[in-house]
């Protein structure tokens, strides 16, 4: 079971059952669907960004703990920072989550999410924020993208 | 007649035996696919160490005898079936294929713009989609008998339902996402007796209950061998006699054929003219190995055992907290779908599987029953003869390490 343990950290848990950024931004000048058909997960992901800088960012939807938690703490993470240190981000979130070494102080609190590399049918659902948020500042119109 | 024992029946199933995660392996994804006897894997094995060759085509030995075991295989089919003729058994690759074929050869050719199919919400994609795309080349309107919330078919409306436009009820025995038994043979006579032919999806009926095609009266019965506990790749269409002889074929190539010139070709007799291309006869021939191993204990002893499992899986998770059946039809199959309450079931699957527990999780192909439920998907135990009371116990367990974890 520590393997589960590991998947399912109190992190998880918490943002699961508490979502940050669980809200709707009313002048998101980016945003985006993301969609997971397999398992059912369905999110939306709102972007403010002002120049490079994403100056809010926030998320609705549903979907199973690994995908919500990873969409609340991937908010978190990304408010304020340019789209260079977004993707620096994203970069060291993938290698952990592969099974790579990444860089501890860029993932910071992200590194809970380094649970899903025993568990790769997971991976997908921990990506799709991330995949979403990538969709939405890359594109000025409304955006699906699937993880299937 | 061999009597049920249910140690004895899983020690004829190898894949049983092993551990997933460093606990036994409890398998209860018998909806999605089966797992095989030795019976079946050793029959499959016999075939290919000893008679493998083309069908229907050499006069050498192996050609012989390869075909006697197919044809054979045919004939077990048609006795399970209870079919009046080998002619009405066409081997395809699965419950889709059948559906396929029987949408485009027999509806297909008589379907006009306006006319109506009929279906039901809980179907399989797979009576949903062939269905669709026949719409969209015809003009056709998909028309849907609605479900309660009970998971039972809602037959309120059924006498508007099954009208002059209507060219085929399509309908499924079992449903693979609630496990709700439909009375397919009550609404096999109310079709028929306006005329309106119908197609049987039994592709999760046939593992469960003994099927007869004529007491069913139906004109179509289609199943897949990998969820009657033989191989992938092989399937049924039992079709009747004067409906495939007035069809076109489905594919065209070897097989199908009586003779072909450039000006012209004959088809083969029934069931040849829908079998082109050489066929899946290792399948076919574990087909039979596997209606061989049911018919040594009789599919009711087989059934009446499952079911006591289904029963008793229900009322233990009734009498657990924070968690909810979905389906509660009053006649069901082997089928337990059920929420746990904060947890995705994405999750739950997760969880189980650490446990040794295999169950699938997701929308079960079946999407327009998750709409209804509002749900995104479900949590899925399904059972079959070869599972025991011990195993209701680890899912039951299983449930309880996720409440946990997720506490
Ligand atoms: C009710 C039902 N119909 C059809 C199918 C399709 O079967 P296959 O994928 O073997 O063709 C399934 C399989 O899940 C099913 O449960």
């Amino acid at each position: 079971m520590s393997d589960l343990r590991d998947l399912y950290q109190q992190v998880i848990m918490d943002h699961n059952k508490n979502p940050r950024n669980f809200r709707e931004i009313e002048d998101a000048n980016h945003f985006a669907h993301g969609n997971n058909p397999l398992c059912g997960d369905k999110l939306v992901v709102y972007v403010k960004l002002d120049g490079n800088v994403i100056t809010d960012v926030s998320f609705k939807g549903s979907g199973c703990a690994i995908s919500m938690a990873s969409a609340s703490l991937m908010t978190e993470s990304l408010k304020g920072k340019t789209l260079e240190e977004a993707d620096a981000i994203y970069e060291q979130v993938h290698k952990t989550m592969t099974g790579e070494t990444a860089d501890r102080h860029l993932l910071g609190k992200l590194e809970v999410l380094s649970g899903v590399k025993e568990f790769p049918a997971r991976v997908k659902c921990a990506t799709l924020s991330w995949h979403t948020v990538h969709a939405a500042v890359d594109s000025d119109h409304d955006i699906s993208v699937s993880t299937e | 007649m061999r009597a049920f024992d249910i140690e004895q029946i899983r020690a004829d199933f190898p894949i049983l035996h092993q551990q997933i995660n460093g606990q036994p392996l409890v398998y209860l994804d018998n909806a999605a696919s089966s797992q095989k006897p030795l019976q079946v894997i050793e029959a499959v094995d016999h075939y290919y160490r000893t008679d493998n060759a083309n069908v229907h085509r050499g006069v050498h030995r192996l050609s012989q005898r390869a075909t006697d075991a197919f044809e054979a295989s045919r004939s077990t089919v048609r006795d399970y079936l209870n079919a009046s003729s080998d002619r009405e058994i066409v081997f395809v690759r699965g419950a889709t294929e059948a559906i396929n074929l029987v949408a485009q050869s027999f509806v297909r050719p008589m379907i006009v713009e306006g006319d109506e199919i009929l279906i039901s919400h809980l179907e399989h994609h797979a009576n949903i989609v062939p269905w669709q795309m026949l719409c969209e080349q015809t003009g056709a309107q998909l028309k849907v008998i609605p479900m309660t919330d009970t998971g039972e078919l809602d037959l309120t409306q059924i006498d508007e339902l099954l009208n002059s436009r209507t060219k085929i009820l399509s309908i499924g025995h079992v449903s693979n996402a609630l496990g709700t038994v439909n009375p397919v043979k009550m609404l096999t006579e109310k079709a028929r007796a306006k005329g309106i032919p119908v197609l049987i999806d039994g592709a999760q009926a046939v593992p469960h209950l003994q099927v007869d095609v004529q007491a069913l009266d139906c004109d179509f019965y289609v199943f897949s061998g990998h969820k009657l506990f033989a191989p992938t790749g092989i399937g049924v269409l039992y079709g009747r006699q004067q409906l495939l002889e007035a069809m076109p074929p489905y594919q065209g190539g070897g097989d199908m054929i009586l003779s072909v010139s450039f000006s012209g070709t004959i088809y083969n007799e029934l069931p040849y003219k829908f079998e082109a291309g050489t066929p899946h006869i290792a399948g076919a021939i574990g087909l039979a190995a596997a209606i061989d191993y049911i018919q040594q204990f009789g599919m009711e002893v087989l059934a009446a055992h499952e079911h006591h499992l289904l029963d008793l899986a229900t009322a233990k998770l009734q009498a657990m907290d924070g968690v909810r059946i979905i389906g509660t039809a009053k006649e069901k199959a082997s089928v337990l779908s059920f929420m746990i309450d904060g947890v995705h079931p994405h999750d739950v699957g997760t969880i189980f599987d650490q446990q040794g527990v295999a169950i699938r999780t997701g929308h079960h192909c079946a999407q327009p029953v998750m709409e209804y439920f509002d749900i995104p998907a479900t949590a899925r135990a399904s059972f079959a003869f070869y599972n025991s009371e011990q195993e209701v116990d680890a899912l039951v367990a299983a449930i309880k390490k996720t409440q946990e974890l997720f506490g």
